[in-house]
C-alpha cells in the first residue's frame, strides 16, 4: 500500500528534465528568467538612490526597497514559474500523454514546484547578486531570516500558482489573463513597499490573512529595526500551511473535474 | 481460459444531456488486435479516453489487465501506452529529448539503447535531434508511435495510428504493429477510419454508433453477416442505417 502512494523521484526528475530541455533550447525563456527581476531591481535601486538624498526615512532604510523588490519577485517568480510549467503542457497539448503515463497528478505537482524553485533561484538569485555589485545592497545580510522569508514567499506563490493553473484547466486558455493578474491583486495588500499600518482598517484585516504581509513586515523589522519578529514568521508559516493545502486540493480537484468532463483530451486545442 | 485484457461492463458516459457512450459492454482477449469503429461522434475517442483513465465514466466499470481502472489505474498504466491525434509531444523538445523524458516516466532501463532501437525501427535517425515542431505530419506520427511503443506495452491503444502517413510509410507501420503484436503477444485496441487497415490488422471489430455498440465480430464474419464484400460497405450500411444483418444474409 505504501508503494501505491509513494512518489517516484525518477518520474518527478523526468518532468524536471523536460523543463530543463525546454529552457536549454530556448534563449527567450532563459532571458525571461533574469530579465524582469533584474529590471525591477535596477529601477527600484535608482529610485532608492534618489530618495537617499531627499528623504531621511529612506536614507535610514537604504536597501528596504531593493530587498522588497527582490523578495516580492520570489513570490511572483514562484507563482509564474509554476503556472508557466503547467501552461507549457497545455500549449504543447501534452497533458493527455502525461496523464496516461505512470506520472501521478501529485508527482506532477511536485515536479512543477521543483521547476519553479530552480527558475526562481536563478532569476532572483542573479538579480540579488547584481544588487550587491550595483548598489551595495545585499539581501544576504539578512542572514537566516532571509531563508525563512524566501520559503514563505515561494510557498505562497506556489499556492496561488496551483490555483490559477487549475483555473486554466477548468475554464480553458481564456482564463490565462486572469491568472497573470491574480498575483498583482495581493501586492497592494501585502505591504511590499510600505507598512500595512498605513492601509485602511478593512484592508489591514485582509492583509492579516496573507502570509506575504507578515513576511514583508518581518523583512522591514530585520532591515530597519535589526529585530527578528518570530511572531510574524509563525503567522506566515501557519497561514501558508492552509494556503498550500488549499492550493494542492483545488488543483487536484480540478484535475479530477477535468477527467469527469473529458477536458484533458481537448485542452490546448 | 485466460481473463480478458480489457473488460468493459455497461459503460456509460454523459456530458450534460449528451450521451457520448451508452451502456457499452465488450471484452478483448489477450494477444488480439481489436478495432473500435464508428463514424464521427460515435464515442470511440471517449471510450479510449475512459480505458486510459483520462475520462471518468458516468457509470459502468472498466477492468484492464485485471485491475479496476476506476480505482487502480496506476497499477496498469506502466504496462499501457497510447497514441492519438488529439495529443502532441512537446514541440520545442527534440525527438530524442521527448523519448528520454517519457522513458524516465515509464521507468525504463537502458533508455539510450531503447531509443536507438526505436529510432532504427521507425526510421527516426535522420531527425532524432531535431525539434518535434520541425517534423512533417508523417514524421510526427512515427514519433508518436515510437513513444507509444517505447515501454513495450502489454496493451496499446491507438487512435488513427497511421493518419497523415503516406501509403508506403503507413504500410511499413502496419507491418511493424503486426510484428510487434506477434512478438510480444500484446493486445492492441485500434480506432481507425481506414477500413483496409482494420481488415488487415484486426481479429475482432466493435462497431459503435451514436454511443451505442451496434455490432461486433471478426471482420470476415461481419462482412458475411451483412452480405457485403468489404468492411467499408458494412461500415456504410451501419452508418446509414441501410440494412440490418439477417439470417439470410449471413447464409
Amino acid at each position: 500500500m505504501t508503494r501505491a502512494v509513494a512518489l517516484s523521484l525518477r518520474r518527478i526528475g523526468a518532468m524536471v528534465l523536460r523543463h530543463y530541455y525546454l529552457m536549454r533550447g530556448s534563449w527567450p525563456r532563459l532571458l525571461d528568467l533574469i530579465y524582469w527581476p533584474t529590471l525591477q531591481m535596477c529601477l527600484w535601486g535608482f529610485i532608492t538612490m534618489f530618495f537617499q538624498t531627499h528623504s531621511n526615512w529612506l536614507a535610514q532604510a537604504a536597501g528596504v526597497l531593493i530587498s522588497a523588490v527582490l523578495l516580492w519577485d520570489v513570490m511572483f517568480r514562484g507563482q509564474i514559474s509554476l503556472f508557466l510549467s503547467f501552461l507549457e503542457e497545455i500549449w504543447s497539448r501534452n497533458l493527455g500523454h502525461l496523464f496516461v503515463s505512470p506520472l501521478r497528478p501529485s508527482e506532477l505537482v511536485v515536479a512543477m514546484l521543483l521547476v519553479s524553485l530552480i527558475r526562481t533561484l536563478i532569476g532572483v538569485g542573479g538579480a540579488a547578486i547584481l544588487a550587491v555589485l550595483l548598489f551595495e545592497v545585499s539581501v544576504f545580510d539578512m542572514g537566516l531570516p532571509l531563508v525563512a522569508f524566501f520559503v514563505n514567499l515561494i510557498v505562497m506563490g506556489w499556492s496561488l500558482g496551483l490555483v490559477v493553473s487549475g483555473l486554466v484547466l477548468r475554464y480553458g486558455q481564456g482564463a490565462e489573463s486572469l491568472a497573470w493578474a491574480a498575483i498583482f491583486l495581493v501586492q497592494p495588500v501585502s505591504g511590499v513597499y510600505y507598512p500595512i499600518s498605513i492601509l485602511p482598517d478593512w484592508l489591514r484585516a485582509i492583509a492579516g490573512a496573507l502570509p506575504s504581509a507578515h513576511v514583508f513586515e518581518g523583512m522591514r523589522a530585520v532591515i530597519i529595526d535589526n529585530t527578528f519578529r518570530a511572531d510574524l514568521l509563525f503567522n506566515a508559516i501557519a497561514l501558508n500551511v492552509v494556503y498550500v493545502a488549499a492550493g494542492v486540493f483545488i488543483f487536484l480537484a480540478i484535475v479530477r473535474h477535468a477527467r469527469v468532463h473529458g477536458q484533458i483530451l481537448q485542452i490546448g486545442e | 481460459m485466460a481473463a480478458p485484457v480489457i473488460r468493459v461492463d455497461s459503460l456509460t458516459k454523459r456530458f450534460g444531456n449528451v450521451v457520448a457512450v451508452d451502456d457499452v459492454s465488450f471484452t478483448v482477449a489477450g494477444g488480439q488486435t481489436v478495432g473500435l469503429l464508428g463514424g464521427n461522434g460515435a464515442g470511440k475517442t471517449t471510450t479510449i479516453g475512459m480505458l486510459l483513465g483520462l475520462v471518468l465514466p458516468t457509470s459502468g466499470t472498466i477492468t484492464v489487465l485485471g485491475e479496476d481502472m476506476g480505482r487502480h489505474s496506476h497499477r496498469v498504466l506502466p504496462f499501457m501506452n497510447f497514441s492519438s491525434p488529439y495529443v502532441d509531444l512537446p514541440q520545442r523538445l527534440t525527438v530524442r529529448e521527448n523519448l528520454t523524458v517519457y522513458g524516465h516516466l515509464y521507468g525504463l532501463d537502458d533508455l539510450a539503447g531503447r531509443i536507438r532501437g526505436m529510432a532504427r525501427d521507425f526510421e527516426l535517425d535522420s531527425f532524432l535531434d531535431r525539434p518535434t515542431s520541425k517534423l512533417s505530419a508523417g514524421q510526427r506520427t512515427r514519433v508518436a508511435l515510437a513513444k507509444a511503443l517505447l515501454n513495450q506495452p502489454r496493451l496499446l491503444l491507438l487512435d488513427e495510428p497511421t493518419a497523415s502517413m503516406d501509403p508506403d510509410t503507413a504500410d511499413v507501420m502496419r507491418g511493424y504493429l503486426e510484428d510487434y503484436q506477434r512478438r510480444s503477444d500484446a493486445t492492441i485496441l485500434l480506432a481507425s477510419h481506414n477500413m483496409l487497415e482494420v481488415e488487415r490488422l484486426c481479429a475482432q471489430v466493435v462497431m459503435l454508433k451514436a454511443g451505442r455498440m451496434v455490432d461486433q465480430g471478426a471482420p470476415s464474419a461481419l462482412i458475411a453477416r451483412y452480405g457485403r464484400r468489404t468492411l467499408e460497405e458494412v461500415f456504410l450500411d451501419i452508418a446509414r442505417d441501410r440494412t440490418r444483418p439477417t439470417a439470410e444474409a449471413a447464409q
